[in-house]
């Protein structure tokens, strides 16, 4: 079995006021230096049988149509290497 | 015999009952459709009511976009179907990109609600002739994700083809670009607003005012008429 990550994130341009949110919290915390929070938004996809070219454009389709609404978020689709391995 | 007028409710939705209330108060038939429907039982028109269709889960409307009964929705609406989309069912209009655009969370980060003051921009839609260009109403707003955003070139168009429908008036409660409080889409059938017409029908409640009654009004007229 092999996970599949996507990734959402706000485009650069649209406003991410829960990002703001944070980053107006962290000196509160003693956290300094940070100039800039963005928040998204991660999915793990347990994919059965192999990754394979045609699997991964499927995911492609289900991130595009579904995971990310693209008037206002990018997503970026990855295989994660060796997920069982690493346990 | 008068209009028959469908109102979906899918899990999470809150405002199906008030909106049935509105389009009976108004004169017309409310029927009754589920979330798992395949077929939309003939009705005249659809309306999407408010709420918080699968707890807002993923993004407001992107899970019940996909639900059996937006299929027939999608193709009847762009054959001219009358839609209107409520709150959440703006949500999910959008997300069904019959609409464009999206809602973000309200800039300020809190659920809002208020009365919430409109100006109707256009009184040609299929759910808006009974008011009048430049009208001004007071209808209930409350809502998490109401910050309308959509791509400047999106916006450019929607003011040059008179498809801003409702703008909000005195005070931006979300952030909303150009303070776009609802949209139509270009042949004037799909109409979509986060404000909530259904919640100001009798003067008893809402905002003590009867101004959200001719959207209903409105749709029967036409469907009357037709």
């Amino acid at each position: 079995m092999a996970r599949v990550v996507v990734d959402v994130m706000l485009k650069p341009e649209i406003l991410d006021p829960q990002g703001q949110a944070v980053q107006r919290a962290l000196p509160r915390l003693g956290f300094d230096g940070i100039s800039d929070v963005r928040q998204g938004k991660r999915f793990e996809l347990e994919v059965d049988g192999p990754v394979d070219e045609a699997a991964l454009a499927r995911i492609h389709d289900l991130a595009e149509s579904f995971l990310a609404n693209t008037v206002i978020e990018d997503f970026t689709v990855r295989v994660e290497e060796a997920a069982e391995a690493v346990k | 015999m008068t209009a028959r007028i469908g109102v979906v409710t899918f899990p999470g939705s809150l405002d199906d009952r008030d909106t049935q209330r509105a389009i009976r108060l108004a004169g017309a038939e409310p029927v009754a459709l589920w979330h798992k429907d395949k077929d939309l039982k003939q009705v005249d028109a659809v309306v999407l009511c408010g709420g918080f269709s699968y707890g807002d889960y993923l993004r407001a409307g992107a899970i019940a976009r996909f639900s059996p009964v937006m299929e027939p929705l999608l193709e009847q609406a762009k054959a001219g179907l009358p839609v209107l989309g409520i709150c959440n069912g703006f949500q999910i209009l959008t997300e069904a990109h019959l609409l464009p655009g999206t809602m973000l969370r309200n800039d300020h980060l809190h659920f809002i609600c208020r009365d919430q003051k409109l100006r109707v921009e256009n009184a040609e839609t299929a759910w808006t002739t009974d008011y009048t260009a430049g009208q001004e109403i007071h209808i209930p707003l409350k809502n998490n994700d109401g910050q309308y955003v959509a791509d400047e070139r999106t916006l450019d168009e929607l003011e040059a083809e008179g498809r801003v429908a409702f703008r909000y008036l005195d005070f931006n409660p979300n952030g909303s670009q150009r303070d776009i409080a609802g949209v139509t889409n270009a042949a004037g059938n799909v109409v979509g607003l986060m404000p909530h017409p259904e919640h100001a029908v009798e003067p008893l409640i809402g905002t003590g005012r009867t101004d959200g009654l001719p959207f209903f009004t409105s749709i029967l007229k036409k469907l009357v008429n037709a």
